[in-house]
């Protein structure tokens, strides 16, 4: 079968920045697959090559085994970018309606703006909506041509708890009923939540590329924190699974994912321990973890 | 959708026929020696100058607005190619040059008393709506080459002094000479032409004008090229 999106070697360099290093990416149909990475690592340059936004200076980028920018291939896909606008002229629900009109075999207005959760702004203009329900628009534009695969950038950015979990959620039922969906995000935690499969990119290459399963076993998931009695150095934890290790006058903070161990083995080297607290690890800061030590 | 932002709609349905009021409605009733309804002039006149400022300010401010909002990048990422979305904007630009024209050209004949055959009224029309490529070629220039902070000063810039020196406003044999030296070298004389000659008041033949007219086509959509070339070269290459 004919991969959704295919990136083979795809450089891409704007000035002096090399943006994309080389990424080889298939996204096969059915996919729900999130690209995880901190700002600036490249996510967004990838979807605009996916899409023929953007052209890459070496490699090649395929969309349904087309040039990105063949209007076949366009057509089956509904886009939602971050660097976007609209005038705000237009309603919700005009907008919609135009954009319906791209597509082949599109969703009702009404359902395009359900999934987005903004029925109660159909016939409102979109200078009066406020930044997150502005995001929901663009995920109405996004999902109301009801199209084989859809691209989100960042696509929970700015929305409050409630409509975030409400969009996810129509990204999962969106998924349920076969539609091949690349997202990008930083935050592990939706990625973990929605994807079947996370890539992870930073400084413009793909670092892992696995189940969310498998990339959380690779992250430290507990946090150590405590004083020690006497000074300590990095030679304590010589050997010990940790990572981040931050050793300021007496206090000691650090990453692990077998926190048993560590402390087992702190307590055999003689250390005592003083405030002791393990707790879960920050998702984010464990996820730097990863980038960080690639 | 244009209705919906006043200070375009209303400058370009009713400023003209404000212009109209003072400028031609004292004097409808004119003739000319060679018998030319001054009054029908003037229409066509400002009609001139209507049509070119939905197409100079329209597409110029409404192009540099589009980039400085990121429209570009959502119809962009849209199935809709990019040559329809500026088609379907030329469409509607007409559309509305035609309703400007009605209104200014109703009240003319209404509040004015002015009589000219139906004929003459639609070949004045006509004129005028296919001889504004230049102008809509204008307005992308400036759209392009612009932001949306200098599009309306640049549009004003270029458009109001053209139209005046052009003798849209005021008859150019009550000008001072050197704009009379100079107006046959603009193309928004040129482009009034098409309409005066339909009254048969026309200083040259139509082949001159549309001569002229397609040379400024050439020349505005050069430059509105370069600009879009080079934006696309900075945002989608």
């Amino acid at each position: 079968m004919t991969p959704v999106v295919e990136l083979r070697g795809a450089r891409k360099r704007f000035g002096k920045v090399e943006a994309l290093k080389g990424v080889d990416l298939t996204i096969g149909p059915g996919e729900l697959v999130a690209l995880l990475g901190p700002n600036g690592a490249g996510k967004t340059t990838s979807i605009a090559l996916m899409l023929g936004l953007r052209q890459p200076t070496a490699g090649q980028a395929r969309l349904f085994g087309l040039d990105p920018n063949d209007r076949r291939a366009r057509s089956r896909c509904g886009v939602m970018l971050q660097e976007s606008g609209t005038t705000g002229v237009l309603t919700v629900a005009e907008i919609v309606d135009l954009f319906r009109a791209y597509y082949p075999s599109p969703l009702p207005t009404a359902r395009a703006i359900a999934l987005a959760g903004l029925d109660a702004k159909a016939g409102a203009r979109i200078g009066t909506l406020s930044g997150g329900e502005r995001q929901r628009l663009y995920f109405a534009l996004a999902v109301c041509g009801d199209p084989e695969a859809l691209f989100l950038d960042e696509p929970t950015v700015g929305m409050d708890v409630e409509t975030r979990r409400a969009v996810l959620e129509s990204i999962r039922s969106l998924s349920a009923s076969g539609k091949t969906i690349v997202l990008t995000t930083h935050y592990l935690e939706e990625a973990d939540q929605l994807a079947h499969r996370i890539v992870v990119i930073d400084h413009g290459v793909v670092i892992a590329d696995a189940t969310p399963r498998e990339i959380k076993s690779r992250i430290p998931s507990k946090r150590i924190n405590f004083r020690s009695e006497a000074a300590v150095g990095d030679a304590t934890f010589q050997g010990l699974p940790v990572q981040n290790l931050e050793i300021a006058d007496h206090r000691v903070h650090l990453l692990s994912n077998e926190p048993e161990t560590v402390l087992r083995a702190l307590f055999e080297r003689g250390v005592v321990l003083r405030d002791l607290e393990v707790t879960g690890a920050d998702l984010e800061e464990a996820f730097l973890s990863l980038t960080r030590r690639s | 959708m244009r209705w919906r932002v006043p200070a375009f709609s209303v400058t370009n349905l009713v400023l003209p026929i404000v212009f109209f009021i003072f400028f031609g409605l004292p004097v409808a009733s004119l003739r000319r020696g060679d018998g030319v309804s001054i009054g029908a002039y003037l229409l066509a006149s400002f009609g001139a100058y209507a049509v070119g400022n939905v197409m100079v300010y329209g597409f110029g401010i409404g192009v540099a607005n589009e980039r400085g909002m990121k429209v570009d990048r959502l119809m962009r990422a849209s199935p809709l190619p990019p040559l329809v979305f500026m088609l379907a904007k030329v469409l509607t630009a007409l559309a509305f040059a035609l309703l400007s024209l009605v209104l200014l050209i109703g009240f003319g004949i209404v509040a004015g008393g002015i009589r000219e055959t139906p004929l003459v009224w639609v070949t004045v029309i006509a004129r005028l709506l296919a001889g504004s490529l230049p102008f809509i070629a204008l307005g992308f220039a400036i759209g392009y080459w612009s932001g949306p902070n200098a599009a309306p000063a640049l549009a004003n810039l270029i458009y109001l002094p053209l139209s005046f020196a052009s003798g849209l406003f005021v008859p150019l044999s009550q000008l001072p000479d050197f704009i009379q030296t100079l107006a046959p070298f603009l193309p928004s004389y040129h482009y009034a032409q098409l309409a005066w000659s339909a009254l048969g008041a026309g200083q040259e033949s139509l082949g001159v004008s549309l001569l002229w007219l397609g040379g400024y086509t050439a020349l505005f959509l050069t430059l509105a090229v370069r600009s879009y070339r080079r934006e696309e070269r900075a945002k989608f290459a």
